[in-house]
């Protein structure tokens, strides 16, 4: 079942749409079950399938086609690391190392406390501040050097 | 109209129509795999790249609309260039083992990479892999790796089937087909994606690796199942079916045959079939010689008819014997003296009989389903009772019409229906009064010159409340410009028939529609035209039903396994037990083996010759594909004989063709089909109970009949494959959620349904779209078939 706080925010995209073109929302409302859960799993693609009265394969059309969304379970926190061409000219393999050797994970797994996920990602469209990374998909983090992700991670593991 | 030219060849074509549709009409081929004409375009296999005059680059010929003046080149050396190119892509990781593959032979891919693909790959590092995928037991997807992602399995179900169940998942390199988490595909046109398939990605399960294409020789046929009649073309090694695909014909099936259609062959080969006539012996069967078989069964009859009379021998036979067979029955039953023949075996309410001017039928060619823009569907379980006349009207109400509904249960259509009335079966009657009295308020009383409607019966009319629902009903149909009042077979099979289809006559009168009787079976309107009823001829009798409730001494059986096939299997079943003969003529071994005196085998519509009368009245005669089965042998045949052994005249056929024009020499088809009723007056129409208020006495229910698609006749219930899909699934008890709370039951308990003091149990299951009072029993399955009829009341206790 999809939480009430997920029914509300779906309901609000809705309003957007004519009223026969419910899976107009089917992004959103998939966003809003990653925002809460951390992932997506099939279970709520056929809730949100229901909910939108759209066929269950369609939302996992929907699902898979996209980078961002976590088709399994990932950290609390989800790194995605840019290694497209911009980032990696700036140094983004050294990222990717730091990251890995820090948190002792590689790209698609999660540290063995649940805290943290790492992913490979494209360019993000930010190529000013490479390399860089997104938190949780929401926050960008340009302009990385080990102190700067020392420091994010920090942050990260106290909050 | 535009003209534009191809490779120099001047067309004309209408507006916003494509450069595909254009090379069609010029008669040249544009080669491609995601294109067809059925289904939306995609342009994503990119195959069909042609040059155009002054377009900077190929362009797709199945996406780009012709203009006035266009000058396009398929061959030029641009185009030859693209498609070369476009191949070379679609080969890189596409399997190159054609041999092993199950579509060789038979692949447009191959075919196309012989014009277009180069003698060898120049790409040799590592090719995709995709895994296998479960999607049920009728598609195989063992060789997924040679996808080439053209979609039109996706399109297919959501354009053609009305469900999409299967999708494109990940993108780019790693996009695959597949279902929801290896859910089953459901659809009941399933199969046809396995022809849509351009490559060997989907397969038949059943047929995989049982032959290869050029080892079949091609035998065209007819569907013996749903009233359509689709086109069929039986694929045949060594004397068998190994598989049935669609013959394409516009005005019947289009290029779709249902899986009903396409699977049951996997019956032809059961180890049930029947392949020596036998004869009880001491309670024992022995297996003799046709000569033996038939002297015992005249022998029989003339005994019979001799020291009881001819009428009380009795003849039922399915509506899906062939028109040849239907009509040798009710010649030697009439020959003999006996009027007792039917083919109804599921209706319940004759009273219509004798009253009928013509042949019941579907009011309407078949292709003008598609032009209708109002529906009213009465009684039916559309989509599997009539998979493909449902995939037209979905094209119908996706054009733009409006589907509304009468019935008893709500399964999904899949499709948009406006309106629906889903009352007790008690109910329905009222209902389609409720729509007539809205239609009458609506255009002020007919006069009587302009409308069929009986003056008289309009007082019944008047103590009837419409609701809101019958009022929308009434407004749709009245505001379409070309209405059609279809009656399904639930409707038929109801035990106030007469009734609804009188009701349903006087609608589409009222509002100029279309009027007509959806067939249950392949010969469900050339069985009256056979004069396979007893009120046929001037030699008269008594119907399906009354030949068990007055039990007979002699019944003879073409084909009906009366256990499943009848309105009522516990009378049917009593009746023969009590007779004193039962001659089963039967492709298969089935109960009658209880009950029957003579087993007499008989061929399947591939070991023989005969005719098919749709529901729109058109006749299709097939040639048998193969030998009968050991000594099986045609119907008609058997029947020539009888009627030869017990003399009666004119029974001196040589082929089932001239069995065929003799019977219908009788008139012209189209003439003596006509859906109206003389002499029909409206009972006065009480509320069922339900309507009434009146609380039900607890545990009691109408009982809501569907025949299940995959149970429905004698040969599908023997398909193996197709008795493994979710269609076969035991029957269940089917209820409201309020009802079995009320019984103290949950869902997937076991429940004890009791009807004519018989009791089975069976599962129970909630359908909160069912309406209350109801309880949804299928019939045509073993687990049910010791309950009474398949309408009437019934109880529902705790196992």
């Amino acid at each position: 079942m999809l939480s009430s706080l997920i029914q509300d925010q779906i309901n609000r995209e809705l309003k957007k749409y004519p009223v026969d073109q419910k899976q107009s929302a089917v992004m959103s409302a998939l966003r809003f079950v990653q925002d809460e859960k951390g992932w997506i799993s099939t279970d709520d693609m056929s809730d949100i399938a229901d909910y939108l009265n759209m066929p269950q394969i369609a939302v996992l059309e929907v699902a898979t086609f996209y980078h961002m969304y976590n088709l399994k379970p990932m950290g609390k926190t989800t790194i995605t690391v840019c290694t497209n061409l911009s980032c990696t000219l700036c140094g983004a393999e050294d990222t990717v190392a730091y990251l890995e050797s820090k948190l002792g994970i590689g790209f698609g797994e999660v540290t063995a406390d649940g805290k943290f996920g790492l992913r490979e990602g494209e360019c993000m469209g930010a190529c000013m501040d490479a390399p860089l990374f997104t938190i949780n998909n929401k926050k960008l983090c340009g302009r990385l050097n080990h102190e700067k992700i020392d420091q994010i991670l920090a942050e990260l593991d106290k909050s | 109209m535009i003209n534009i030219e191809i490779d120099g060849k001047l067309v004309e074509t209408e507006r916003g129509s494509t450069v595909m549709d254009a090379a069609h009409k010029a008669g040249v081929y544009i080669p491609h795999f995601c294109y067809h004409k059925k289904l939306s375009i995609a342009a994503n296999c990119r195959m069909c790249l042609v040059e155009v005059e002054k377009a900077p680059k190929p362009l797709p010929a199945c996406a780009t609309p012709a203009a006035e003046g266009m000058k396009v080149h398929t061959h030029s050396e641009l185009a030859i260039k693209a498609q070369k190119g476009v191949m070379e892509f679609l080969l890189i990781n596409h399997p190159l083992d054609c041999p092993i593959c199950d579509q060789g032979g038979e692949c447009q891919l191959q075919d196309i990479a012989v014009g277009y693909g180069g003698g060898a790959s120049r790409y040799t590092e590592e090719k995709r892999m995709v895994n296998p995928k479960q999607i049920g037991e009728l598609i195989s997807t063992l060789e997924m790796s040679r996808c080439i992602q053209c979609t039109r399995c996706v399109r297919f179900g959501q354009e053609i089937a009305g469900q999409m169940e299967l999708g494109m998942a990940n993108r780019s390199e790693h996009a695959e087909i597949m279902s929801f988490v290896d859910s089953a595909v459901d659809s009941e046109l399933s199969g046809n994606m396995i022809d849509l398939c351009p490559v060997g990605a989907l397969t038949s399960k059943p047929f995989r690796y049982t032959a290869r294409s050029w080892e079949l020789s091609r035998r065209k046929s007819v569907s013996p199942h749903d009233g359509l009649g689709a086109n069929l073309a039986l694929h045949v090694k060594e004397n068998k079916v190994a598989r049935v695909v669609p013959v394409e014909n516009e005005a019947v099936n289009e290029c779709w045959i249902s899986d009903k259609d396409r699977f049951s062959y996997e019956g032809l080969n059961s180890p049930e079939r029947l392949t020596k006539p036998m004869i009880r012996q001491d309670n024992k069967w022995i297996e003799v010689d046709w000569a033996v078989a038939l002297e015992y069964v005249a022998n029989g009859l003339r005994q019979i008819a001799g020291s009881a009379g001819a009428e009380y021998i009795a003849a039922l036979a399915t509506p899906h014997s062939t028109f040849e067979e239907l009509y040798l029955l009710q010649k030697l039953m009439r020959g003999i003296g006996s009027g007792n023949v039917d083919f109804r075996l599921r209706q319940s309410d004759f009273s219509s009989d004798g009253k009928l001017t013509g042949a019941p039928w579907l009011g309407m060619p078949v292709s003008e389903i598609n032009a209708c823009d109002r529906f009213l569907i009465v009684g039916s379980f559309l989509r599997k009772d009539h998979p493909l006349l449902a995939q037209r009207i979905r094209q119908a109400v996706k054009a733009g019409g409006e589907a509304n509904v009468v019935h008893a249960g709500d399964d999904d259509l899949l499709m948009k229906v406006a309106n629906k009335a889903i009352v007790a079966p008690a109910d329905m009657v009222n209902q389609l009064a409720q729509i007539l009295k809205a239609l009458i308020e609506d255009q002020g009383a007919p006069s009587t010159q302009s409308s069929v409607l009986n003056p008289q019966s309009l007082p019944a009319l008047q103590g009837i409340e419409i609701t809101d629902t019958a009022l929308s009903i009434a407004k749709s149909l009245a505001a379409g410009e070309r209405a059609a009042v279809l009656l399904g077979n639930f409707a038929q099979q109801h035990p106030q028939a007469g009734q609804l289809a009188w009701l349903a006559e006087q609608i589409a009168g009222l509002c100029s529609a279309k009027f007509g009787f959806l067939g249950e079976a392949a010969n469900s309107t050339g069985g009256y035209l056979a004069g396979a009823v007893p009120f046929a001829a001037t030699v008269q009798g008594m119907n399906a039903a009354q030949m068990l409730e007055n039990p007979r001494k002699a019944y003879l059986l073409l084909n009906a396994e009366v256990e499943l096939d009848m309105h009522n299997p516990q009378l049917a079943i009593a009746a023969m037990r009590k007779a004193d003969m039962v001659v089963a003529m039967s492709a298969f071994k089935h109960q009658a083996m209880d009950y029957a005196d003579v087993l007499l085998p008989i061929a399947p519509f591939t070991e023989t010759s005969g005719t098919f009368v749709n529901a729109e009245g058109r006749a299709q005669s097939f040639k048998g594909a193969v030998k009968p089965l050991g000594d099986a042998r045609p119907a008609w045949k058997v029947l020539r004989v009888l009627g030869n052994l017990l003399d009666v005249a004119g029974f001196d056929y040589n082929t089932s063709e001239a069995v065929r024009d003799e019977c219908l020499s009788q008139g012209a088809l189209a003439d003596r089909l006509d859906n109206h009723m003389d002499d029909v007056e409206l009972q006065g129409i009480q509320p069922g109970p339900l309507l009434q208020g009146g609380e039900a006495q607890p545990g009691k229910f109408q009982r809501v009949t569907d025949v299940p698609i995959y149970f429905a006749d004698a040969l599908v219930r023997r398909a193996a494959s197709l008795q493994q899909t979710n269609d076969a699934a035991p029957p269940v008890a089917m209820l409201h959620g309020d009802e079995l709370q009320k019984l103290g039951l949950q869902s997937g308990d076991l429940a004890c349904v009791t009807q004519g003091g018989i009791s089975v149990q069976l599962t129970v299951k909630i359908d909160g779209k069912l309406p209350r009072g109801v309880v949804r029993v299928p019939a045509g399955h073993p687990a049910t078939s010791g309950l009474g009829a398949m309408f009437g009341e019934l109880t529902v206790e705790r196992a």
